[in-house]
């Protein structure tokens, strides 16, 4: 069957995901999150969430993944409202990676894995040897291959990150979210999930947006960056356009310097202090550069 | 634990029924009158020892088996199966390994429906009907009901919330009872200390064939959620990324667990322990996929409290020490141990 398929507005790429005019309160909540909130990513994008504290980058996520449905306005995902697809039709397409790494009982890496291959079975069917392969292929990919039976809660909190991840290789998504996924990670590690991302979104055309705290590999792994800020889209566009040291000011609030990595030559921000907004300089004292 | 294969599954199942059945055939065995199952197969009416011959007595050994002994034995077997059952279901769906019946207020809501209804003196005015148990099976489906509606917040329905609901309820009711106990007095409430610690009482082949089938079904529909349960162990927002309906899975789980504790409890009273340690224990054996820990839960639970309850009627004979006594003796110190053993690393934060 033939859908409408929407284009991008700026670029008339095919828009994978959309969001429309999207308002949303958290319950009980005294003020919208979003009002009127737009946006849209095209297929194969890789994008990065950036914004302070608070401001709805998980929720965003949780909206354009589809398990969170918006007060007003919709999101569009490949030409149809994402709450209009059943869950696990939805989960073929979409797999997030949340934040939290807590999982109840002791299952094992290679059964946490295997989850991810849930929404590809029947209601109660049991795991085939493909869902083995793609799980096992997965684990191979995060670099967690020979530690399948031991328990989640026995690996380090990098490997569960990465386990994470895995389970949402396997689901074999056409759209990964993914909600501050080397938070907990060190060097290495942060850098080889992006790189795994980068490849898998050049190899395989994924649609990767990532939220993160991290400007600068958002600057380096990212191709457009997305800012949140007080429940609207700050700023939108490549690294370049987006990381400024105007904007890192008005939305994070601190004084930064922005280069240039010589390598790579992504932006490269060089936060220098906090702004405070009580001091009648503006700045905190010895503060101003 | 190697991930759950078919072979894994079904050899782990009939290696439980194997015990299962083991079970009955030793527990219908045991008694003080002597006669095991074997003697079923003598020609009527000889005794244990052949001191007196076949065929001039009425036949002893089929009385006391098929209606004394095995009416018990399946009652217990049921009874296991629906809490140990009822118990893993309670914590997946719950996210929480101390999640069973008994905290969340269940039983403790059959408890004073079976009490009320004591002590209105409803059971002498209808005496050929289970009025006692059909207001305990009440008294639990408000429970459930009270718990979904008072521990929902923003039209959604978090698991914290209903287990601390649960709690004050279940606090709640034991207030109630022993309001009533005080008010009422002993003579009318007769019976009622044996129900409140649980007792498997002989009943007859028709309630025990009912019970049966609801149990089987009970269980069969809420072993079918097990995938989804284990989704949900991996938390609410991944499940919902991984594709189940939390919500609705949520509901019908605790739904399904709650009416077959409430129909267990309802016949049997309050029989503790069970829906804690089953889950936990055939856990350590089976591993945390709910898709055989349910069914594992189910065969485990009948095991426990079909040899609890043998003992609970041999080991002060004639007098009988009631089962939740001896489920909750020995449920109290396994628990405390399996926690502190290095797999109670595995339940913390």
């Amino acid at each position: 069957m033939e859908r409408p398929i929407p284009t991008d507005a700026a670029g008339g790429c095919p828009a994978i995901l959309a969001a429309r005019s999207v308002s949303f309160r958290h319950p009980g909540a005294a003020f919208s999150l979003f009002q009127d909130l737009s946006l849209r990513i095209a297929g194969g994008e890789s994008v990065g969430i950036l914004g302070p504290n608070g401001s709805g980058k998980t929720t965003l996520v949780r909206l354009l993944g589809g398990i969170l449905a918006p007060d007003a306005g919709e999101v569009i995902f490949d030409g149809r409202p994402v709450r209009s697809f059943r869950a696990r039709e939805r989960a073929r397409d979409i797999a997030i990676v949340p934040q939290e790494s807590r999982l109840l009982f002791n299952f094992s890496l290679l059964e946490v894995v295997l989850m991810g291959r849930a929404p590809h079975l029947g209601p109660w069917g049991l795991e085939r040897p493909e869902d083995f392969a793609a799980a096992r292929a997965a684990l191979r990919e995060m670099d967690l291959a020979g530690c399948e039976e031991r328990g989640l809660q026995a690996l380090s909190s990098g490997e569960r990150q990465r386990a994470l991840i895995a389970r949402a290789l396997a689901q074999e998504p056409r759209v990964m979210m993914l909600d501050e996924p080397t938070a907990f990670l060190d060097l290495k590690h942060r850098l080889q999930i992006h790189e795994i991302l980068r490849r898998l979104n050049g190899e395989r055309s994924l649609t990767v947006i990532a939220v993160s705290h991290d400007l600068n590999m958002a600057a380096r792994y990212a191709s457009r960056l997305i800012v949140l800020h007080h429940g609207r889209v700050a700023a939108d566009g490549s690294p370049q356009e987006v990381l400024t040291p105007d904007l890192i000011r008005e939305v994070y609030e601190t004084e930064a310097a922005v280069e240039r990595d010589p390598a790579t030559g992504a932006p490269f921000v060089i936060p220098r202090t906090p702004l405070d907004r009580r001091s009648p300089s503006g700045y905190r004292a010895g503060g101003r550069f | 634990m190697p991930p759950l294969t078919a072979r894994r599954l079904a050899a782990s199942l009939a290696l439980l029924s194997a015990l299962l059945a083991l079970g009955v055939g030793v527990c219908a065995s045991i008694g003080s009158s002597g006669y095991t199952v074997f003697d079923l197969a003598r020609p009527a009416g000889g005794t244990p020892d052949g001191s007196r011959p076949s065929g001039t007595e009425p036949d002893l050994a089929s009385v006391m088996i098929l209606r004394v002994r095995l009416p018990r034995v399946l009652m217990a077997v049921l009874a296991g199966a629906a809490l140990g059952a009822a118990g893993a279901v309670f914590q997946g769906v719950l996210r929480n390994p101390l999640a069973d019946p008994y905290v969340l207020g269940i039983s403790g809501g059959a408890a004073l429906g079976f009490i009320a209804a004591s002590a209105a003196g409803l059971h002498a005015l209808l005496p050929f009907l289970p009025v006692r148990q059909a207001a305990a099976f009440a008294g639990a489906a408000a429970t459930v009901a009270f718990i979904f509606l008072l521990s929902r917040v923003h039209g959604r329905i978090a698991s914290y919330p209903m287990l601390l609901i649960g709690v004050v309820l279940n606090t709640l009711y034991l207030a109630i009872i022993l309001l009533i106990q005080t008010v009422v007095g002993a003579s009318r409430l007769h019976g009622v200390m044996l129900w409140m610690v649980g007792n498997v009482p002989v009943e007859g082949y028709p309630l025990i064939g009912i019970l049966a089938i609801v149990l089987v079904l009970g269980i069969a529909a809420v072993a079918l959620l097990g995938r989804d349960l284990n989704l949900l162990a991996a938390g609410e927002d991944a499940a919902r990324s991984l594709g189940v309906v939390v919500e609705r899975t949520r509901v019908v789980a605790l739904v399904l667990a709650s009416l077959v504790t409430a129909a267990v409890v309802s016949v049997t009273g309050l029989i503790g322990f069970v829906g804690l340690i089953v889950p936990h224990a055939a856990r350590l054996l089976f591993g945390p996929d709910h898709r055989l820990l349910i069914p594992a839960s189910a065969l485990a639970g009948a095991l426990f409290l079909l040899v609890a309850d043998t003992a609970a009627r041999t080991v002060l004979a004639p007098t009988e020490i009631p089962v939740g006594v001896l489920t909750a003796l020995c449920g109290g110190p396994f628990f405390i141990w399996l926690y502190r053993s290095q797999r109670g690393a595995a339940y913390s934060d």
